[in-house]
């Protein structure tokens, strides 16, 4: 079989930097001339186009499907329903497959898939939706989260559902510590569906393998687990499912549920014939799981002078329609659910739950983010309540190295959370804008002040994130390193399944076998499945566990060649460093070339963080996270009272990443989370009415400009994890959490509102809500 | 769908006459989303690319004549001191990107009631020149081109030449709320023009009704008011009371943009600090030149 144009190859990465530097990407320079090759400019000739017809309906039911007059139509190869789904009919990202390849007599959202057609082009495929017909019997959607929780059983939107997972955590005596309380503060708080937004919409090629299997090339952010669930589905075994990583255009975790990926399958085998899905953005929106929307409650007590002394919480997560990874996002945002502050009696009853709103997931922050904004809200209202200023307040309650969470889990590595906060406070601030350019105003170049109405307001934001995988999950990641000399030059190739998505892993990946090979030629190979799982590129953890797997691949390989200079030096002091074998008492003894000769080294290793375990049922106490990353933010805003119109003039963030591998990448990541949380303080919302999504495009889902964005401050610590490669702490999504509420708390302080809601829009700070 | 591509003006009359379904396409930064995204799929485009007077501009008679396919970018560097309304309206257009391209007559085409570019024409009192082949060239005040939620007062056969307007004799302002601080469609916006020599101000509201529109009580109230002779300051109460007549011309609907109540506040509160820096302006300069 031929190979797609432009199938992903080996990647020569650039520069000589080991651990501790900035080389350049590999793929830097290709994506900003748009030159790099996306999943979406994947080509194969003769291949044909995939389209997906969807549910217009939050909730109806199948009452037929007449494929006849579509698959009429010349240029169409197939139509096809859930009838046509080789194996088994569900599947589902965390072993919980309720989730139809294509919906079986009726629908749950709006834009479920409900049929497939192959074309010869695509606008064929579309024509020949539009001639299916479907016959619908449309019924009143189930949206609000907090009736399904009062009535689980009446207001069943599948099988399981109801609450897809209620997880309490119970620590000390809460109705004695109410009695005791001489500050009590309370709360509701809501957070917006916020969408992950990644800029290269889902697509892949599918392509008939020559052992009746399937080459797929797709965006996808876990290629052993997708293929887990495409498998079954096609009625294939695992291994004639090959895999590879397609250019991923962004995804921070909205491809970590399926797509396209059993779709284009299934119509490439029916077909015999390639076939490409490739979404547009409308559909995009569609495509993928969101960020659960969340109700919350909250009441703190605490005494007179701002020591916490309970928390009484409440969170509610829409999951939507299928199961998804809600159960872990509930595991989350229960355990985290009042942040890194040390309270002696906890009651948090985190729910998720089932409805007809768009079906919702993993996406950066997971289930902490949502908490964050409300935990962070409940401090400042604390701190106003005591008298005491923001920063005071925190530091006040601060966990450090040996707190406990509110899970019992005792935080083993340092986590200098009061320090941090008075570093954060002692940054200067920025000076007043120059109202005399309308880019340093609210609204910009739309004018709308030159100055007028515009206050200054200054706000904090705390958040701890879990690292890794959690809750007893069996979290690994593979790697193959080998060796050898191409050309009269060590090589070392390197070999995950690791999504490079757009994080640089690709580069962290190579400035760790440089450092640990001390060979300067690192190649890195397409990521696929015939190396073993990698893990998800999600929960922060892939520097963690690729680049530990890859890490302890390269010193097995760097076992291998030192064993064979020391038969060839007659040795064994031997180190290799700069290319060459160096003895300590010696110096250098000869070149990695000249040892290895005509030798191949090649090692294998999976590599695990050290195992977790389930919460409590009951309790929630459990050590039930690997590891914890704190970031801080200050934001400083100018806002235009009189409109309502948002400017952040300043984000400045104080995070500890244990180790910087790459300050670049780092950077990148503390300043992506952080712009990712602006969107979600202040514009970035699906907005909803009866089940339906209203602003469907990047006309109407507004996501952060540069100018929206402000320039950072930033204070990156490394405080070193003895557990972590490096001592390193996963970077990416701890930015997000934080950097949400001290937007809000800076416009509260500008404002005087109470803004209970994000993202905050503009009649919020006028009406005042 | 056809693809019709006149090298001549009085060619692209013939072809919108013979084929009236034609859409006109200039620089396509409307029509393709629309085609792309599969909302529309008219019968056949008609290219207007090729037809180089469209893009060019002069004055006659002291107007300006300014033609359909000028784009935003040059409405900005090449009229910006004649037009400054129109010229702030197009800095707030999409990105720039968009601006090398979309045009006023793409804008007046699709007659959006968000289109940034008719409020600040309305204000000016600016005039569609329109054309067809059979009755040849007809003048209609912008006032009056806007006939509802994306539909204009061109008959079938016809097509957008130009707009003509005076030059600006006094100063002009555009504001526009978005919720984002770059590259959004307008939630409501707001053109303001003092016309000094005929004691008068224009006024332009977009997103605020179906159509865009003038708030006709407010201009005569606030052309009443102002102290043209005496150059006095305004008022606040004055500017407020002028705020408060722009908005009770609005009829906004609430959506996915904004709440019609908020565009109402946020009409009246563009209305009352464009008037103040208009007025400003105004007297600031009158103050300049007796100095000099």
């Amino acid at each position: 079989m031929a190979s797609p144009v432009k199938t992903p190859g080996h990647v020569a990465a650039p520069g000589l930097g080991g651990v501790g530097e900035s080389p350049l990407r590999p793929d830097g320079t290709l994506k900003v001339a748009g030159e790099f090759a996306y999943a979406s400019d994947l080509w194969m000739d003769g291949m044909l186009w995939g389209a997906t017809l969807r549910s217009p309906h939050p909730r109806a039911l199948i009452r037929s499907i007449d494929i006849g007059p579509a698959l009429a139509l010349p240029g169409v190869r197939a139509v096809l329903t859930h009838e046509d789904v080789p194996g088994r009919k569900m599947f589902g990202i965390d072993h919980t497959e309720d989730q139809p390849v294509l919906a079986i007599d009726q629908v749950r959202h709006q834009g479920e898939p409900v049929a497939l057609v192959a074309a010869d082009h695509p606008e064929t495929a579309r024509r020949a939706m539009e001639k299916i017909s479907v016959g619908y019997e449309v019924l009143e959607p189930i949206t609000d989260p907090r009736a399904v929780i009062a009535d689980p059983d009446g207001l069943k939107v599948q099988d399981l559902g109801g609450i897809t997972r209620h997880q309490p955590v119970r620590v000390g005596d809460v109705a004695a510590a109410k009695a005791g309380a001489e500050v009590v503060v309370a709360g509701e708080y809501e957070v917006g569906i916020q969408d992950q937004a990644f800029l290269g919409p889902e697509s892949g090629l599918a392509i008939p393998s020559d052992d009746g299997g399937v080459d797929l090339y797709v965006s996808t952010q876990w290629i052993h687990n997708d293929v887990k669930q495409i498998a079954p589905c096609l009625g294939l075994p695992e291994e004639r499912v090959h895999m590879t990583l397609a250019g991923v255009g962004g995804a921070f975790g909205g491809r970590e549920d399926l797509s396209m990926q059993i779709h284009a399958a299934m119509l490439a085998l029916h077909t015999g014939r390639p076939v490409k899905m490739s979404y547009n953005r409308y559909e995009s929106f569609f495509g993928h799981v969101h960020r659960h929307p969340a109700l919350m409650r909250y009441e703190y007590g605490a005494t007179a002078d701002g020591r916490l002394l309970y928390a009484d919480v409440e969170i509610v997560l829409d999951g939507g329609a299928y199961t998804s990874s809600t159960k872990n996002v509930v595991g989350n945002a229960a355990s985290l659910g009042v942040g890194p502050y040390e309270i002696p009696n906890i009651r948090i009853d985190a729910y998720g739950v089932y409805t007809n709103n768009p079906p919702c997931g993993a996406m950066r922050g997971f289930g902490a983010v949502q908490a964050c904004f409300a935990y962070e809200s409940m401090m400042d209202r604390l701190g106003a309540a005591c008298g005491l200023g923001p920063v005071e307040i925190r530091r006040r309650n601060a966990v450090s190295q040996g707190s406990r969470l509110a899970t019992g889990q005792v935080i083993e590595s340092p986590a200098p959370l009061a320090d941090m906060l008075t570093r954060l406070e002692a940054m200067p601030m920025p000076p007043p804008l120059d109202p005399s350019d309308l880019r340093n105003l609210p609204g910009g170049v739309s004018q709308t002040t030159h100055g007028e109405g515009v206050v200054r307001g200054v706000g904090y934001g705390v958040g701890i994130k879990n690292i890794c995988f959690s809750e007893g999950f069996d979290d690994y990641a593979t790697a193959r390193v080998r060796l050898e000399v191409i050309g009269g030059e060590a090589t070392v190739l390197v070999h995950t399944a690791a999504a490079e998505v757009g994080q640089g892993l690709v580069t962290i990946q190579a400035q760790v076998a440089r450092t640990e090979l001390g060979v300067q030629k690192v190649t890195i190979a397409p990521a696929d499945n015939r190396v073993g799982d990698a893990g998800s590129s999600s929960a922060s953890r892939q520097s963690y566990m690729s680049g530990g797997a890859v890490k302890a691949a390269c010193e097995a390989v760097r076992a291998g060649l030192l064993a064979l200079a020391a038969r060839r030096f007659g040795r064994t002091d031997l180190a290799v460093a700069g290319g060459k074998i160096v003895s300590r008492a010696d110096g250098v003894l000869g070149t990695v070339e000249d040892v290895l000769g005509d030798a191949v080294i090649e090692e294998t290793r999976e590599y695990r963080h050290r195992p977790t375990t389930a919460m409590d049922p009951v309790t929630g106490q459990g050590r039930s996270h690997t590891q914890l990353a704190l970031c801080v933010h200050r934001a400083v805003v100018d806002v235009d009272v009189d409109l309502g119109l948002v400017k952040v003039v300043e984000l400045a963030a104080v995070q500890d990443v244990g180790k910087i591998i790459n300050r670049t990448g780092v950077e990148g990541q503390i300043h992506g989370g952080s712009a990712q949380g602006l969107g979600l303080a202040v514009m970035e919302e699906i907005v909803l009415s009866d089940g339906l999504v209203r602003n469907p495009s990047f006309t109407d889902y507004l996501i952060p400009t540069i100018l929206d964005m402000p320039p950072m401050r930033l204070d990156i610590l490394e405080n070193p994890d003895p557990e972590a490669p490096y001592g390193l702490r996963g970077a990416g999504e701890p930015p997000t959490l934080s950097s949400t509420p001290a937007i809000v708390a800076a416009i509260r302080a500008a404002t005087r509102r109470a803004l209970a809601r994000v993202p905050v829009r503009p009649e919020h700070i006028v009406q005042g809500s | 769908m056809e693809f019709l591509r006149p090298a001549t003006w009085s060619e692209a009359l013939g072809a919108k006459a013979e084929l009236p379904g034609a859409l006109p396409l200039q620089g396509g930064t409307d029509v393709m989303v629309e085609i792309n995204f599969d909302e529309r799929r008219p019968e056949a485009l008609l290219d207007l690319t090729r037809i180089r007077e469209l893009a060019e501009w002069d004055m006659t008679d002291g107007r300006l004549r300014v033609g359909a396919a000028v784009p935003y970018t040059r409405l900005i560097t090449e009229l910006g001191a004649s037009l400054p309304g129109l010229a702030q309206a197009s800095r707030t257009v999409g990105s720039p990107q968009i601006r090398n391209r979309g045009t006023v007559g793409g804008n007046l085409g699709a007659a959006s009631p968000a289109g940034d570019g008719h409020p600040p024409l309305l204000a000016a009192g600016a005039v569609i020149e329109a054309e067809s082949a059979a009755r040849g060239v007809r003048m209609i005040p912008v006032a009056e081109f806007f006939t509802g939620v994306k539909r204009n007062a061109l008959a079938p056969d016809e097509l957008i030449r130009a707009f003509w307007t005076a030059p600006a004799s006094g100063p002009q302002y555009f504001a526009k709320i978005g919720t984002r601080n770059a590259m959004v469609i307008a939630v409501c916006s707001f053109a303001i023009a003092l016309h000094p020599a005929e004691r008068r101000v224009g006024t332009g509201l977009g997103s605020a009704a179906p159509t865009p529109r003038r708030a006709p009580a407010a201009e005569e109230f606030i052309s009443r008011e102002l102290d043209w002779d005496g150059r006095g300051p305004l008022r606040e109460s004055t500017a407020r009371r002028f705020g408060e007549l722009v908005a009770g011309a609005a009829s906004p609907i609430d959506d996915v943009r904004g709440t019609g109540d908020y565009r109402r506040h946020a009409l009246s509160v563009m209305a009352r600090r464009t008037l103040t820096w208009a007025w400003n302006d105004h007297t600031t300069a009158l103050t300049g030149k007796e100095a000099s």
